[in-house]
């Protein structure tokens, strides 16, 4: 009988199969092919033929084959198993490890942490307010379709009158582009307005968004409840049509309730039914901006009375919006526009301008821009000083990384010994590498997570800071993918700068080298000193940098608040009332305002009191165009403003000469102005202003008003304290023959504030109690106006002393790593008989020069990077060598200091003990 | 004309019908390995040969996957043999092929008998 158990071994033995396996298989095997040996032999075959016949049948390869690819796959399956089991386990063993030597060592985890979440979170918040003002899309469907229209008018301006934040277009404007456009599938107008919804008294003012009737449906939104406005509301004529809430409107006034719909909004005195509620997220399409009421543009003249818009084609005041046709560009949507451009202006024509604003006016183009972030006045403002706070704060970011790995590598001397026996007992210096790094995934994700909390209190913080007593900001500033995409990116990304190189020096120890001695062998100490010192460089190089930047922030601040305004800003309140309620004929107005005036001045601590059609710096203006008879000076524009007698009083603006007004500059008497030095040198070439005379461009068809110079005032500042001095016009309030119906009274006084405010309301309400009222304290209108300038200041002084504080640690943390280092030399050279200053001398030369080059390259960055900030500045350039001088100093004072302690205490060793040490 | 070849069936039809066979084989009762393989050449008349090489490989592919279970049994008198018989996991894996099996031999005879028609 054959072996059968013999045959199958031979065929199996080579496949390397696990000893218990094989010997199953064999049995199994052996077991079948005697069953076929018995098979042929009871067939007839003979024993020799049967066992040919059978050990043909397996010597093909194919058995071998087949177990073979059966094995391997087995083994595939297993490895990949215990593999990924295995890497989890490792890795689940470093974060414990980590976890625990932090735990042992709190000071550096708590500074390592701390410093990281303040990069992180500083970048984060910044990063959150960029992404809510510049980056993220409305929050509406398909935002990208989403364009806006731009009247592109040349360098001649517009001409008219502008109300809302973004006034683009005039009624008649904004018909003729709805019914002759073809760029959008469906489009919209809107603008912005504030209107009072108290009846009397102090104003309470609500955010009005005025919509055509496509709006809600152009931009696909659906009502929280009730019904949203459609074209059936926006009909010309309209009577009392039905009022949108906000949401946020909703829930403050009306405790989101549902039994909010039916009931009434009053608007100017005027009632308004409300008919629905906007969605949660929908805020209107202006980025920083909220609504609070929502009306179709029909319903103005019935809110604004007196001068209504609708009709009036020098009122700009609209905006629109809509979505591009299926495959539209931009690009083909302006070329669509700027052929029907040209009827358009034609078409829409003020009646009232001359023929050289006629001409202007039909040479404007429309065209269309990406709104699919919506428009935003914030982004306007704010966008590039975000950025170079963003900027800024990524810099801190790096520096704090490279304080970060210093400090990791002092550590990794530390723990030379623990590497070295880890290395000789086996373990792979890959695994040394990936444990090092676990653990400083460890500190940034600690780092990330409280950089991730902090964010959200610096964010809501800087929103906060921006708002003032004049505009609600409103952001939202839930973080989204992009801002939680940012924060997980800086956390692996400071892992990487601050883990791998300190990581990747440990897993270049030698084993034999590193448990010699105690680890201070010159070759691998000096590696190490080198990158330490490469790392205190650049903390220095990038300090310089933030400290020249925030020193220029903090000039322009103070260059900002010290500059001659050309009024004496403190102890005004500005009080606008609204006597609009008592529906005075056009003949009574001045009178009355002047009787209003009269009875602020008696009010006790008013010192002075004058009424002005437009309060400086309140970015309100009026300009015209003026002529100068018998000069070359022609159609030049001139800033105007409408004042009562005291005005220069009040605001102590020096009169240099000629007279102020006076009761005796009446509608009967010639027309009289006062200007400015600015007015004199730019209009009448430096001569004494006082008895000549300007003519100012009147509408077509009527002759140009003549007025005769009365006075000359100094200079003073009319929109923007930034903008240089403007020919300024001023014009009696008494020879205006179209008073409006309100008044801002400037009041000067001596007592608190708080005590006006109150005096005036009485006064008004003891007029008519529907008088409307708004008070403003001038100087805080005035230091609001300064709002992006000081929050750069703040911010970036803040980081530039963050920067400057961790290069200086850097700084003294090389300096004492390298006297500690070089402690056995210094002992020498003591007992050689160096003297305690010549140690001192040493240590300081080191310091110097590393102060020194990082100086260097700091100045040479910092004048690079300055220009970026040029549009910021004020009164100074980037490359002010006063700024430049004293952030030098400065940081060169600090390190000096800082690096003196560790020279001192080199300096006081005692040479003996130093060197008794090995 | 025959529409089956008389010869042995292609490698790849071969293939994946194989395993279907043996789960169904192992359906009633347990068998071992040899019995198996005689029981497909018997009741296939010849057609289906599987010897030890391609029998057992895919026996044991069938045990990995759960579909048969072997067990040894030692009975009086004779060597010790492995059994295999169906597992719950298998018998549903044999109703799903002998499904899709049907419904394929369904399809060719549709269409070669309206060839022939």
């Amino acid at each position: 009988m054959p072996d059968w158990p013999s045959e199958v071994r031979k065929l199996v033995e080579s496949l390397g199969l696990p000893p218990a396996r094989e010997a199953a298989i064999v049995d199994e095997l052996a077991q079948h092919l005697s069953d076929r040996y018995e098979e042929l032999l009871a067939g007839g075959a003979d024993a020799e033929k049967a066992y040919r016949c059978v050990i043909e049948e397996v010597s093909d390869g194919g058995l071998g084959r087949g177990l073979k690819s059966l094995e391997l796959a087995r083994r595939r399956e297993t490895a990949a198993h215990e593999g990924s089991a295995g890497w989890l386990g490792a890795f689940a063993k470093d974060l414990r490890h980590g976890g625990r030597l932090l735990r042992l060592d709190p000071g550096f985890a708590v500074v390592a942490i701390l410093s990281l979440a303040l990069g992180i979170g500083a970048n984060t918040a910044i990063f959150q307010l960029l992404d809510a003002v510049r980056l993220r899309l409305l929050p509406v469907a398909n935002a990208r379709e989403l364009a806006s229209l731009r009247v592109e008018s040349n360098t001649f301006g517009r001409t008219g009158s502008f109300t809302g934040r973004n006034p683009q277009l005039t009624y008649a404007l904004w018909e003729q582009v709805r019914d002759q456009q073809h760029a959008f599938s469906s489009i919209a107008a809107w603008g912005s307005d504030a209107l009072n919804s108290s009846p009397g008294g102090e104003a309470r003012y609500v955010d009005m968004l005025w919509v055509s009737g496509e709006f809600f449906t152009t931009l696909g939104l659906q009502p929280r409840i009730g019904r949203l406005l459609s074209p059936a509301d926006d009909r010309p004529g309209c009577g009392s049509p039905g009022l949108v809430l906000s949401d946020s409107f909703w829930q403050r006034e009306f405790g989101g309730q549902v039994s909010a719909l039916g009931k009434t909004v009053t608007l100017e005195g005027r009632p308004f039914e409300i008919v629905g509620v906007t969605p949660r997220t929908f805020f209107g399409v202006e980025v920083g901006r909220g609504f609070d009421v929502s009306l179709p543009i029909c319903a103005e003249p019935l809110v604004i009375r007196e001068k209504p818009r609708l009709a009036d084609r020098q009122q700009w005041w609209l905006s629109a919006i809509g979505r591009l046709r299926p495959g539209w560009t931009i690009e083909r949507a302006s070329n669509q526009l700027a052929t029907i451009g040209r009827g358009v202006f034609e078409a829409t024509l003020p009646p009232q301008y001359d023929a050289v604003d006629a001409k202007h006016y039909l040479g404007f183009r429309l065209e269309a821009v990406s709104a699919s972030s919506g428009v935003s006045s914030l982004r306007r403002r704010y966008e590039s000083p975000l950025w170079l706070l963003l900027a800024i704060s990524g810099l801190v970011l790096m520096i704090a990384c490279a304080n970060l790995a210093n400090l990791i590598v002092a550590r990794a001397t530390v723990r030379q010994r623990e590497m070295a026996v880890r290395l000789a007992l086996g373990a792979s210096r890959g695994r040394l590498i990936r444990q090092l790094l676990t653990e400083n995934l460890l500190l940034a994700a600690a780092g990330a997570v409280l950089g991730a909390g902090l964010a959200q209190i610096l964010s809501r913080g800087l929103v906060s800071f921006l708002r003032t007593q004049g505009s609600r900001w409103s952001l939202d500033l839930s973080p989204d993918w992009r801002v939680l995409a940012c924060t997980a990116a800086l956390a692996l990304l400071t892992c990487l700068i601050f883990g791998l190189a300190p990581a990747l020096q440990a897993g270049r120890t030698t084993p034999g080298e590193a448990l010699k001695s105690s680890g201070r062998s010159l070759t691998a100490g000096r590696q190490r000193l080198g990158v330490r010192r490469a790392l205190v460089v650049s903390q220095v190089a990038l300090s310089l940098v933030l400290l020249v930047g925030a020193l220029l922030f903090v000039r322009t601040l103070r260059n900002l608040q010290t500059v001659d305004t050309g009024f004496a800003r403190d102890q005004i309140l500005v009080a606008e009332m609204d006597l609009s309620a008592l529906k005075l004929p056009r003949e009574r107005r001045t009178f009355a305002k002047r009787q209003m005036l009269e009875r602020l001045r008696a009010v006790p601590g008013v010192l002075s009191a004058a009424d002005a059609q437009i309060v400086p710096v309140s970015g309100e203006g009026w300009n015209e165009s003026v002529n100068v008879p018998g000069t070359a000076v022609q159609r030049k524009l001139a800033n105007f403003n409408r004042v009562t007698p005291g005005f220069f009083k009040t605001l102590r603006t020096p009169l240099l000469s000629g007279r102020d007004f006076n009761d005796g500059d009446t509608l009967s008497t010639p027309a009289v102005a006062v200007v400015t030095k600015t007015f004199v040198r730019k209009f009448l070439n430096g001569a004494n202003p006082v008895g000549r005379s300007f003519t100012v461009i009147q509408q077509a068809g009527r002759p140009d008003r003549v007025y005769q110079i009365v006075g000359l005032v100094k200079d003073s500042k009319y929109a923007d304290l930034r903008e240089e001095f403007s020919p300024i016009v001023f014009l009696p309030e008494a020879q205006d023959d179209d008073p409006d119906q309100s008044m801002h009274a400037v009041l000067r006084t001596d007592a608190p504030i708080s005590g006006l405010v109150a005096s005036a309301k009485q006064i008004a309400a003891e007029r008519s109690p529907e008088v409307v009222l708004n008070f403003r304290v001038f100087e805080t209108t005035i230091r609001e106006s300064l709002l992006r300038e000081r929050l750069m200041a703040t911010l970036s002084g803040f980081f530039g002393f963050l920067a400057a504080l961790l290069a200086t640690i850097g700084l003294y943390g090389v300096i004492s790593y390298m006297v500690v280092r070089r402690r056995n030399e210094i002992g020498v050279r003591m007992a050689l008989g160096a003297s305690r200053r010549d140690v001192l001398a040493l240590i300081l030369r080191e310091a110097g020069t590393l102060l020194g080059i990082g100086l260097v390259l700091g100045t040479g960055l910092a004048l690079l990077a300055g220009s970026a900030a040029r549009a910021l500045l004020f009164g100074l350039t980037p490359s002010d060598p006063v700024t430049m001088g004293i952030a030098v100093v400065s940081l060169a004072g600090i390190a000096a200091a800082a690096s003196f302690l560790p020279a001192h205490r080199a300096a006081t060793l005692d040479p003996m003990q130093a060197l008794r040490e090995d | 004309m025959r529409y089956i070849a008389a010869n042995l069936p292609d490698r790849e039809m071969k293939k994946g019908s194989a395993e279907m066979l043996i789960l169904s084989l192992v359906e009633r009762r347990p068998r071992h390995g040899y019995e198996i393989g005689k029981l497909i050449e018997g009741r296939s008349g010849g057609v289906l040969r599987f010897n030890v090489a391609s029998l057992y490989p895919l026996l044991y592919r069938l045990e990995e996957r759960g579909f048969v279970e072997g067990r040894w049994v030692e009975k009086a008198g004779e060597r010790r043999r492995r059994y295999y018989r169906l597992t719950a996991r298998g018998r549903k894996t044999l109703r799903e092929r002998r499904s899709m099996w049907r419904d394929f031999v369904k399809a060719i005879q549709q269409i070669t008998a309206a060839e022939n028609a």
